[in-house]
């Protein structure tokens, strides 16, 4: 159905730490809201149908494609987006460990992929190779072949520092 | 100077964090899609769907408010309806004749991006269709002609010796055909633009690019205007591979001339994924045919090759493509007698382009294959017959190079043995393999990949690259080189900074605005590094020389000598800049009617192992470990070469074993991520990254190029190793599972 000609909803939700009220069609995509009205462009579109990731944020500390939610499912939760990740200057082990590690080439797939990472910290603090690899498996990165990726998170784990 | 240098520690050869890491990583980065402006309109693009034939007349659907929407046709375009480029055969919307399905015949506008969509859909073209041709064969045969007197977008032939000679001296003759598929280049930002034009301010577009002089190029000869009144500024650019070396011109192309048509209202364009991928260009189709002669002892006497690939419906690059294909077709041996016969011929499918090895993974693929055939023919493992005919110092290659760098590929060979065990791994997997039906196998492909435009390509572009210092000692280098996630602007400032002697920091790169910048040539080519550094390197060092000629700065200085340096003569004299224009090294000859001497200034060297698993029972092959051994010079940024050889280590899996372009009529099936299938990190074997190092004179510290190598050795050494696993030799990719039943079925 067309979204123009419905009418708009409040959603009153999290983000970053901060509560915001949204004013959206009910079907609005969350990556669009969070983009154009929030202005938080760190989240990326790569497909707009769930198979690429860059649109991921945290909802409610679950990783999720932000093209496929509509915006009336996130009343009342908690989202993080990229930009929420780093405490104020002090980058997160995860970003940091993408730097040194050469974890970001082009950049685009980067945010959805420094929450995937934080993410399977969150729930694996020691994860295998085997948990890395399935753990970011619904990011696709086009410019790194991975390695470097995985190098990241084995860095990020290292640290002591480590938290999300 | 040395000695200097060799007390300062130097920044190239280190790790340094990557310029805009932090950007990147924190979601700051501001790609196209990210920027909007006030009163900004959406633009959308009204395709043919008609694969060939001739337009009567374009329909507007009933029940949408049509004067809201800013509508462009051919009719409204100021200048020349051709995309500039090599030639001038491609509108940017079809006038009359309808060449594939895709191309673009009506613009759109709207700041309503839903009811533009809406739109887009109701506009419809009523068609007198034409027969159209979808394949290589077909254009050959000229079933139809589609373009030019023959189909024929550009031929070479490269003759060394006398090939015809040697078939009656040859123990053996080995033919083969070889097949490789069109490719999606797949960077994860789609393209995307945004243009302000009118007639008084002129016409500027912000995008996602490879090639900002491209782009401004194409608007000239477009608009009709002054050079000054078209500006193009590449923003943060999510992926390219060559998929925005081109195309980028198009897409600004019909954002400017909405906007244009507008009165200079801003108009952004961004594709979705699907028109991305069933529009924008792909790795050109190919078909390689080999006739190759051997003596008993395993010696190479003649090869004869003939290479074909399919442009699509325009020229766009296919003549370079080719001719790199064409260069790289023989590899790296030592052949006394060869004949190659190419061309690019035209099909009714969105025209094929630019993709990270041009050509060069094509030709490799079916060479490296076909050695492997030769070889066994012969009565030799694949690599004493290569052993046997790799090509030397002071050896010529078949363009009739002499060779003048020192290389090993024996050495590399063995090495790449050692790395993998290989040799154990061999023989093992054939013994064991009897009776599996999980079966292991390991092959390997020797190859090289030639730095820089083609033959006088460079000495044409005549790139030019700036530095200047301001009063706090902070250089600013001036190129039009993009940043497209390789690490430009953390080499550049690596290079400059060495150059200088002073902190990697205090180097950055301006953003390639061609209003600002001067125009270093295109972002292709593995150029960047070697060819467009080496001018960095000159530029800067002449900032030194400036300073040290005014008797501002000593021999011997620190970072803080520099500042003062710097602070005195942008006082005394102004803003200090410096320019450095390209120039050949000694010695190199091309001719391009013959298509004859050196094709490149510097090659990379590799061998490549892969080691796969096939199941016979559900027929999916998969790679479990691959290394990539190169000889590329010195590596300016140990973590980015590596990055770059592991990214197109995994293009190559995935242009081998996965990425399948489903046609149907001149049209992708499966323009969507969830069916065109690209390796995913559960997909990607380790792939082990090795250097050797053999400083390359000609290139900033002595750094050759790299981006484009590790695309070419991927897909043969994964077949070379699906035949020792299987013993059926494949000759096409993408090999899918489907094919492998096919073949397994009817061998078993
Ligand atoms: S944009 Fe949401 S998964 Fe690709
Ligand atoms: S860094 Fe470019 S897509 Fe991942």
């Amino acid at each position: 159905m067309s979204t123009e000609t419905t009418s708009k909803v409040n959603v009153t939700c999290t983000v970053n730490g901060q509560s915001c009220m949204l004013t959206a069609h009910p079907l609005a995509r969350l990556l669009d809201v969070l983009r154009e009205q929030l202005r938080l462009t760190g989240t990326k579109e790569g497909c707009g149908e769930g198979e690429c990731g860059a649109c991921s944020v945290l909802v409610d500390g679950v990783l999720v494609n932000s093209c496929l939610v509509p915006v009336l499912q996130v009343a009342g939760a908690e989202i993080k987006t990229i930009e929420g990740i780093a405490d104020g200057v002090q980058l997160h082990a995860v970003q940091q460990a993408f730097i040194e590690t050469g974890g970001a080439q082009c950049g685009i797939c980067t945010p959805g992929m420094v929450l995937a990472a934080v993410n399977l910290l969150a729930q694996t603090p020691q994860p295998t190779e085997a948990d890395i690899r399935n753990g970011l498996a619904g990011n696709l990165c086009r410019c790194t072949g991975y390695m470097k990726i995985f190098d990241a998170v084995v860095r990020a784990c290292q640290r002591a520092d480590i938290k999300s | 100077m040395s000695n200097q240098t060799d007390t300062q520690t130097k920044i190239v050869g280190k790790p340094v964090p990557r310029k805009e890491g932090r950007a990147k990583v924190t979601g700051a980065a501001r790609y196209i899609d990210d920027l909007r402006m006030d009163g900004m309109l959406y633009g959308a693009t009204v395709r043919s769907a008609v694969p060939r034939g001739r337009i009567r007349e374009i329909k507007f659907g009933a029940g949408l408010p049509w004067d809201e929407f800013v509508v462009v046709t051919a009719a409204d375009i100021p200048g020349e309806n051709c995309v500039a480029l090599i030639l001038l055969d491609q509108p940017y919307l079809v006038a009359k004749f309808i060449n594939h399905a895709e191309e673009p015949i009506l613009l759109l506008a709207h700041a309503d991006k839903h009811l533009l969509e809406k739109a887009r859909r109701a506009v419809t073209f009523d068609v007198e269709p034409l027969s159209p041709i979808f394949t290589l064969e077909e254009s050959l045969a000229k079933k139809e002609i589609i373009w030019g007197e023959d189909n024929i977008f550009k031929s070479y032939q490269v003759n060394k010796g006398n090939v015809d000679e040697v078939w009656a001296q040859a123990d053996f003759i080995i033919e083969g055909e070889y097949r490789t598929g069109a490719q999606e280049q797949l960077y994860i930002e789609p393209n995307g633009v945004i243009a302000v034009a009118n007639a008084d301010a002129g016409v500027t577009v912000w995008g996602s690019m490879q090639c900002p002089y491209y782009v401004h190029k194409a608007l000239l000869k477009l608009f009709a205007l002054p050079e000054e009144k078209i500006r193009v500024i590449q923003t943060e650019t999510g992926g390219g591979f060559g998929g925005k070396e081109e195309y980028p011109s198009m897409i600004a192309g019909h954002a400017a001339l909405l906007s244009w048509k507008a009165g200079g209202r801003p108009v952004k364009i961004i594709y979705d994924r699907a028109e991305d991928m069933v529009a924008t260009t792909k790795r050109h189709p190919s078909r390689t045919r080999h006739r190759t002669a051997v003596n008993k002892d395993g010696k190479l006497l003649g090869m004869e090759i003939e290479f074909v690939i399919d442009g699509g419906a325009y020229a766009t690059l296919s003549s370079v493509v080719l001719s790199r294909g064409t260069i790289h077709a023989a590899g790296p041996y030592n052949c006394p007698n060869v004949r190659i016969n190419a061309h690019a011929v035209a099909t009714n499918v969105p025209p094929h382009g630019a993709f990270r090895g041009f050509g060069a993974p094509q030709s490799i693929f079916a060479l490296e294959r076909h050695l492997d055939k030769v070889a066994q023919v012969v009565g030799l493992s694949p690599a004493e017959f290569r052993r046997r005919n790799f090509i030397h110092e002071g050896e010529t290659t078949a363009t009739g190079q002499v060779i003048r760098e020192p290389v090993d590929m024996e050495g590399l060979l063995a090495r790449a043995f050692e790395l993998t065990d290989y040799q154990a791994k061999r023989e093992r997997f054939a013994r064991a393999n009897e009776g599996r039906s999980l079966k292991r196998g390991i092959g390997f492909a020797s190859f090289m990949h030639g730095a820089g435009f083609t033959g006088s390509g460079e000495v044409y572009l005549q790139s030019i690259v700036g530095a200047e210092a301001g009063a706090d000692g902070r250089v600013r280098l001036l190129a039009a080189s993009t940043e497209i996630g390789q690490g430009t602007n953390t080499i550049f400032a690596q290079i400059a900074a060495d150059a200088l002697q002073i902190d990697f920091d205090l180097i950055e790169v301006a953003q390639p605005d061609t209003s600002n910048v001067p125009n270093s040539g295109p972002t292709v080519a593995s150029r960047t590094t070697m060819i467009v550094g080496k001018l960095v390197e000159s530029a800067a060092l002449g900032l030194k020389q400036t300073l040290q000629n005014s008797g501002l700065l000593k021999a011997n200085y620190t970072t803080d000598d520099w500042r003062a340096a710097c602070r005195r003569h942008v006082e005394q004299f102004g803003l200090l800049k410096s320019f450095s224009q390209y120039k050949p090294p000694p010695g190199i000859n091309w001719d391009e009617g013959k298509y004859q001497g050196d094709a490149y200034g510097a090659y990379a060297w590799a061998v490549y192992v892969a080691e796969v698993t096939v199941d016979m029972l559900t027929y999916e092959a998969r790679v479990e470990d691959f290394v990539a051994l190169q000889e590329v010079g010195k590596v300016v940024h140990p973590v980015l070469a590596a990055g770059q050889i592991e990214g197109g280590v995994a293009q190559a899996i995935g242009f081998t074993l996965y990425e399948n372009v489903v046609w149907s009529e001149g049209r992708m099936l499966n323009n969507q991520m969830t069916n065109y299938i690209i390796p995913t990190s559960a997909d990607i074997p380790p792939i082990r990254v090795y250097f050797e190092e053999q400083p390359y004179a000609y290139g900033p510290a002595g750094a050759k190029g790299i981006g484009e190598l590790p695309m070419d050795g991927g897909a043969p050494a994964i077949l070379n190793a699906i035949e020792h696993a299987t013993g059926v030799a494949f000759n096409h990719v993408p090999l899918l599972p489907e094919a492998l039943m096919q073949a397994l079925n009817q061998t078993a």
